[in-house]
């Protein structure tokens, strides 16, 4: 997703002059850098860091939404949103493997994510409280995803590049979902109007927290735009999430929570308020409202199922010593 | 009298076609629980697709008893605007997650039912029933293949992993036996061609559950218990709460359309 990622990556390389302009001229050629290729080791970190805090995302990410499995208002919903919910699960095992061309675990990126070493979208440490915010969550938090992750299809690294292609096309389909959710809400009741606009009141300024701090502030920005790993700064996307998602909450009859929001002519798009970077940057932090029970959840998952993963690689040994053993007859 | 045959048919069946949607209904709901929570990523996908397939299958059978009813009622009406009273699947379906090997066990009990009910249910002489089954064999043996391996592993995999499947097939054994149950409304939709003798299934459940059990060198439990009620709408503690989860948004906002 998520331009955060990018958040405390350190890109200093080491290698010699020669090879960083042989390096940089093949990604002005757009080529592809396959996981095989000689790479600085930059490059390579600032890729790990990022792909792997997409991956945690797209897997903490499950935690919100899965609130509201048991609880989805008719059959329809409850199939759509447990099918989305696992796309996402998807999402990550697809980034991990990634991750791991670049040599780094699928076990040592999980720990870091346990351990709270590893970040993901801040995004997903707030609660869901009602229907709707299944519904503005697909509407916004996919949507900023789809902004950030469209410019990541042609992403200088091949297997990032290529699983982005494959994971926008269901995250527009989870875009467009949530939208509809909106939608029927917004032509229902009174009640769900009110339940729509709530939801968007909550979640409008966090969803433009996910395009990360401003460029002044975005410390490795500059190499990432080089190297091709980034196409476009945090506020040029944030600026385009805002002109496309304006439009959408007006046909939905909502109003979104900025009352410096107002269209410029001049630069054709949307000015808006200050976003509260210090919200933001608790939440990064991990003073969140919902960081340590995501975190929690996280844990438990994995440390209460322990015994199974044990057991699926204890036998697999037994049968591995047993079928040597018939091989050995 | 002889008028009435069709009306009693048609009530026999709609309860039969109920009860049917009610079992993937409920174990749908409580594998909806684990998204997020299971032991690998990997599984995390496998129980939200076995979720999604009970889902779909239950979406169906809703549908169809609503037409067999004829009153209008929507697969929506009948999910989740009944009394308690009134779901009539088997309280294994409604036995909650517990750990890893509660919710395998549980799923295994289901799955080897269910193979040979759907394999049969494929020569019922209701057409949408027949298509149904056709449909939802083909997934059912997919989730018997994912638990059975699971069990094995489990079973012959760490002391600990084997203390607690045991334990697991010992706290949901007495459950098994209603699957087989018959009564005035299975009879009548066996004579009538529609339904399946679901008490003929156990030799077929028995030799694959034996089987596995074999496999994972864990003992099948003594048959010294067994639980009954749910057929009858008679639950356990448990099913007040997934009701409560399940028809929270529609008891709250009744009538709305989402
Ligand atoms: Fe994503
Ligand atoms: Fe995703
Ligand atoms: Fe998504």
């Amino acid at each position: 997703m998520y331009s955060q990622g990018l958040i405390g990556a350190d890109g200093t390389t080491h290698e010699d002059e020669e090879f960083l302009t042989a390096f940089q001229a093949r990604i002005d050629a757009e080529l592809k850098i396959e996981p095989n290729d000689p790479m600085p080791a930059g490059y390579r970190k600032t890729l790990v860091r990022q792909i792997a805090q997409h991956a945690h995302s797209e897997i903490v990410g499950m935690l919100p939404e899965g609130n509201w499995i048991t609880r989805a208002p008719t059959l329809r919903r409850k199939a759509a949103l447990l099918a989305k919910v696992q796309d996402e699960g998807g999402h990550g095992l697809y980034l991990y493997s990634a991750a791991e061309t670049l040599g780094v675990s699928r076990e040592e990126l999980v720990d870091q994510l346990l351990s709270g070493k590893a970040k993901y979208s801040s995004i997903f440490n707030y609660p869901t409280q009602t229907w709707a915010d299944i519904g503005t969550i697909g509407w916004l938090v996919d949507g900023a995803a789809i902004m950030n992750q469209i410019p990541l299809c042609r992403c200088s690294f091949g297997p990032y590049a290529r699983a982005m292609i494959r994971v926008c096309k269901e995250e527009s389909f989870h875009q467009r979902q949530g939208y509809e959710i909106m939608l029927t809400l917004c032509r229902g009741s009174d009640e769900q109007k009110a339940m729509a606009q709530d939801a968007l009141n909550r979640w409008w300024w966090p969803s433009l927290m996910m395009f990360g701090p401003h460029d002044a502030e975005s410390t490795h920005s500059d190499q990432s735009m080089a190297w091709k790993i980034k196409r476009f700064t945090n506020d040029e996307l944030r600026q385009k999430f805002i002109d496309a998602t304006v439009p959408q909450a007006e046909f939905l009859g909502l109003t979104v929570p900025d009352p410096e929001l107002k269209w410029n002519e001049d630069k054709g798009g949307y000015d808006h308020g200050e976003i509260d970077w210090n919200e933001f940057w608790s939440v990064v932090k991990g003073n969140g409202i919902c960081n340590r029970a995501r975190l929690k959840a996280r844990r438990m998952a994995h440390d209460d199922n322990a015994w199974v993963r044990e057991a699926a690689l204890a036998y697999a040994e037994k049968a591995s010593v047993r079928e040597t053993a018939v091989a050995a007859q | 009298m002889a008028d009435l045959m069709p009306d009693m048919i048609a009530g026999a069946k709609f309860k039969y076609v109920l009860r049917l949607a009610d079992d993937q209904l409920i174990l749908g709901q409580r594998l909806g629980e684990w998204c997020g929570h299971a032991p690998t990523l990997e599984e995390d996908l496998a129980l939200a697709n076995i979720g999604l397939d009970l889902l779909g299958q239950a979406r169906s059978l809703f549908t169809y008893a609503g037409e067999v009813e004829g009153e209008g009622r929507s697969e929506d009406d009948l999910a989740f605007l009944r009394q308690e009273r009134d779901y009539f699947n088997a309280l294994l379906m409604e036995q909650p997650n517990g750990d890893f090997a509660v919710t395998i066990v549980r799923q295994l009990f289901h799955a080897a039912f269910m193979v040979p009910f759907w394999s049969a249910m494929t020569g019922s002489s209701d057409k949408t029933l027949a298509a149904v089954a056709a449909k939802s064999l083909k997934e059912v043996e997919y989730h018997l293949r994912h638990c059975s391996e699971w069990i094995i592993r489990l079973g012959d995999g760490t002391e600990e992993s084997h203390v607690r499947t045991q334990a697991a097939l010992d706290e949901l054994w007495g459950y098994a036996s209603e699957l087989f149950e018959m009564d005035e409304v299975a009879d009548e939709m066996l004579v009538t061609g529609v339904g399946v003798d679901a008490a003929a299934l156990k030799d077929d459940w028995d030799a694959t559950v034996d089987a596995v059990l074999a496999r994972a060198t864990l003992n099948r439990p003594e048959d010294s218990w067994s639980q009954t009620g749910g057929r009858s709408g008679q639950h356990s503690e448990h099913m007040g709460h997934i009701l409560s989860d399940l028809q929270y948004m529609q008891r709250t906002y009744p009538g709305l359309s989402w």
